[in-house]
């Protein structure tokens, strides 16, 4: 019994030790409490509830994200923005848009106001909620999207609503060397994807002229593949996003022919290994080396090979189908605003002027005047706005060979080019067919077995993801994190 | 009722063996008698553990937010479907389930620990070959042990872009290195039989922190030790085996853990060489574990498929280190111990 009347009496017979124990458990309250804090959050509504008026004064901060100041084209269009936004104080947060930081900051609450981000990844972050359709801003700000390239508005478009600005265009033109073209009796059009008898007798000749240390034709795996399928009028994925077609005949030949065309090089181990040898941005080139016959490559390279090594022997032109019309490959940025944009009329407007044909004018003057002053020629801007590019076409002057051919070739790619379409699985759809083109690399499958396995995989996570899209009635919000207070 | 022992009485016994303890207020059991303190002894033990506390708290809130709550939020978010944006749906084991039949796992986890199996042993014996080097090294020790170590300051992202530029098939270091003795050297980039072996040669480049650790311990076996086994007529490599080895046995087991470890969560330079930004190549043979891993957490934002894959990790490795603790009481010789 006696034991019980102590017992009974711990703090009396304890009373500094419960104290700590206490304050201890103050602490681990205190602090999981904190780390509970430290969840998501709903992002705020007021991209849904924002007024859009072109005629209104916008102010207040805006945060932009993944825009970079990296040349004139980049800090005449923002200076431009930001006059025209005079009574808004921008601040842009620069580097390339890292999507785990913006979905973790729109989830905690803290979403910037606007960001800059590749049109491929649009679809995911709309089909997630992080940013909000623009039909209204669109509407607000009278954006003409009609002058935007269709392609480009294409890819920021899911289930009929657009999330974004696009701005840029990249493209692909073919690149060769006329004097290894010659040495091995090859024509251009041999090497332009119209002709694929032609490209595999082209291939051979080439690597024999260009040598055991050289490339003759790179046809440019893994990322090309798109390219090379829609030569042979294989579309990747269906028009309206939801079904794969990754094993498609035509997309499998098309596959075996671009599998085939390094094959006879000594296979992808030995084109890779060149590649990663070669000097691709300096004065030591490929086409300064003469170790490369011909390749496909976005119009930037152009420009490159302009300024590192302007006497390089190099001829450009389009790359084609097998009808022999001109096709490329659309890619480039966007602008989106985000779902908890705290300034989503700001964004709009900035998004709007940073894209219209006045501001391009602007930037596309000051990179003339910067090749002017370089001695360089200037070579034009694919801006990802029809208007904005007719009116820079008429600014390029002609200048002389291989560079006019070279701008020739850009815009009339710039005129011809496909897309995929937005889709909410777009990342896996990607890594799907990326894997899928690797493994017939890697000499693990044949191009039909890798593209039937890759098909299966995309299908998955493009109905995965449309079942998702289609249960939130195309309309996903931010929901907030089960410890997210209810102050938003 | 009798049997149970109370702090009173476990504190009078141990009052008349351990009077001394009392003066400290004797609270733990078995420590000492129950003697009521006085209100100023009170105060100062109270400032002692709150002081103690005071000092402690930042590492405990750290502790707490940054590494206990993220582990147990983790495990919680491996049972649901949460892709950082919206709220975790609880969906139960189905990550689990899907995780057990996705080949991509078995694909990594298969890579993961035969990069292992290779590096290892090969670290650890190339570290103690270097060590024992340098324990001959006289004067000149400082001046290896600094060229040892430095390019363990290396950045793992700029020895991934090594990776690419030393194994290159065409025109890599090694390969050139190879063709002066007459060797056509692989495509240790793209060759999937060659790209573990290729990372493995990498991974070496950073042995200097073991070498270190390693030549530490070989300071600290006897002399006597060996110069009786040299009196014996031992050689060099039998006074190895037979004498150095058991005595840094400790050290060495412990780098063998430590580096199966960061075998089993190796990601950066791998991921570098071959899944960031090489035009979209990739080999299924450099996809490890971490990388499977990575992808699904922040390129598919799957993060509760990514958090249950990280409980599988936790457990592999739990597994692995039990086995090796298992083993070393066997193979491991603890002089302080003894």
């Amino acid at each position: 019994m006696r034991s019980h009347t102590v017992r009974s009496h711990p703090v009396r017979s304890h009373p500094v030790r419960s104290r700590p124990v206490r304050l201890t458990t103050l602490l681990v309250v205190g602090a999981v409490a904190l780390a509970g804090c430290a969840q998501g959050r709903g992002g705020g509504e007021a991209a849904a509830e924002a007024s859009y008026d072109s005629g209104a004064e916008v102010d207040g901060p805006l945060e932009v994200l993944g825009f970079g100041l990296n040349d004139e084209v980049a800090e005449v269009r923002a200076a431009r923005a930001e006059e025209e936004l005079s009574g808004v104080d921008v601040q842009l947060v620069e580097g390339g848009l890292d999507p785990q930081r913006f979905l973790t900051a729109v989830a905690s609450g803290d979403a910037p106001d606007l960001i800059y981000t590749t049109r491929a990844q649009v679809g995911s972050f709309a089909s997630r909620g992080a940013i909000a359709p623009l039909t209204r801003c669109i509407e607000g700000e009278d954006i003409d999207m009609s002058a935007y390239v269709q392609t480009a508005v294409d890819q920021v478009t899911l289930d009929g609503d657009v999330y974004a600005i696009p701005e840029f265009n990249v493209v692909q033109v073919l690149a060769a060397n006329p004097q290894l073209l010659e040495q091995a009796g090859v024509t251009t059009a041999q090497v332009d994807g119209s002709d694929w008898e032609g490209v595999l007798t082209a291939t051979d000749a080439l690597a024999t002229a260009a040598g055991p240390d050289a490339i003759g034709y790179d046809s440019k795996l893994p990322d090309f593949f798109p390219l090379w399928a829609r030569s042979n009028g294989a579309g990747l994925l269906s028009e309206d996003g939801r079904t794969a077609q990754l094993d498609d005949p035509k997309a499998v030949e098309a596959l075996e022919l671009a599998v085939e065309v390094l094959e006879r090089q000594g296979g992808f181990g030995d084109v890779s290994a060149l590649r990663d040898a070669s000097d691709f941005f300096g004065a030591d080139n490929q086409f300064a080396a003469g170790t490369l016959g011909a390749f496909p490559i976005e119009q930037w390279y152009i420009n490159v090979l302009n300024d590192v090594s302007p006497d390089a022997p190099v001829t450009f032109d389009t790359f084609k189908d097998r009808q022999g019309q001109t096709i490329a490959f659309a890619g480039g940025g966007s602008w989106a605003v985000p779902t908890g944009s705290s300034n989503p009329e700001a964004a709009c407007r900035y998004a709007k002027t940073m894209t219209e044909v006045d501001s391009w004018m602007a930037a596309a003057e000051a990179r003339q005047q910067a090749r002017e002053e370089e001695g360089k020629p200037f070579t034009g801007l694919l801006t990802g706005n029809t208007e904005a590019d007719a009116a820079i076409r008429e600014l390029v002057a002609d200048t002389d060979e291989p560079w006019q051919s070279g701008i020739e070739a850009t815009y009339e790619a710039n005129d011809n080019t496909f897309a995929l379409p937005a889709n909410p699985a777009d990342a896996e759809f990607t890594e799907a067919w990326q894997d899928a083109v690797n493994r017939v690399l890697n000499g693990q499958e044949t191009p039909a077995e890798s593209l039937a396995r890759a098909q299966e995989e995309a299908q998955a996570a493009l109905d995965s993801a449309w079942e998702t899209w289609d249960a939130s009635g195309g309309e996903p919000s931010v929901q907030p994190a089960p410890s997210a207070s209810a102050d938003r | 009722m009798t049997a149970v022992a109370t702090p009173a009485a476990a504190g009078a016994t141990a009052s008349v063996r351990r009077p001394g303890r009392g003066r400290l207020g004797g609270a733990g059991k078995g420590r000492g008698p129950k003697v009521p303190l006085r209100p100023s002894q009170r105060r100062n033990r109270r400032r002692t553990v709150l002081s103690a506390l005071a000092f402690l708290s930042p590492w405990i809130i750290g502790f707490l937010v940054f590494t206990a709550w993220p582990i147990g939020y983790s495990l919680y978010l491996s049972l649901t479907d949460y892709d950082i944006i919206n709220a975790p749906t609880f969906v139960g084991l189905e990550n689990y389930v899907r995780l057990a039949g996705d080949p991509n796992v078995q694909l990594a986890l298969g890579n993961t620990v035969v990069f292992t199996l290779l590096q290892v042993p090969l670290y650890v014996t190339l570290s103690f070959a270097l060590a024992l080097l340098l324990d001959k090294a006289g004067r000149s020790m400082g001046f290896f042990r600094t060229a040892f170590f430095l390019p363990r300051m290396t950045p793992p992202v700029a020895v991934g872009v090594l990776v690419l530029l030393l194994l290159n098939g065409q025109d890599g270091l090694l390969n050139t290195a190879l063709g002066w003795f007459g060797i056509d050297g692989p495509n240790w980039t793209t060759d999937s039989a060659w790209i573990k072996p290729g990372l493995v040669l990498m991974s070496l480049w950073t042995v200097g922190g073991s070498v270190l650790i390693l030549l530490a311990a070989l300071r600290g076996v006897p002399r006597e030790l060996l110069d009786a086994a040299k009196m014996d007529g031992a050689g060099f490599f039998r006074r190895t085996w037979h004498v150095t080895m058991p005595m840094v046995s400790g050290p060495l087991f412990f780098l063998v853990v430590v580096n199966t470890i960061d075998g089993l969560q190796t990601f950066t330079e791998a991921y570098t060489a071959y899944f960031g930004s090489t035009g979209g190549y990739g080999n299924d043979a450099a996809l490890f574990y971490a990388i499977y891993l990575f992808q699904q957490a922040f390129q598919f934002f799957n993060m509760g498929y990514a958090s249950a894959l990280a409980w599988l990790l936790f457990l592999v490795v739990l597994a692995i280190t039990g086995v090796q603790l298992l083993v070393s009481r066997r193979v491991v010789y603890y002089e302080a111990d003894r």
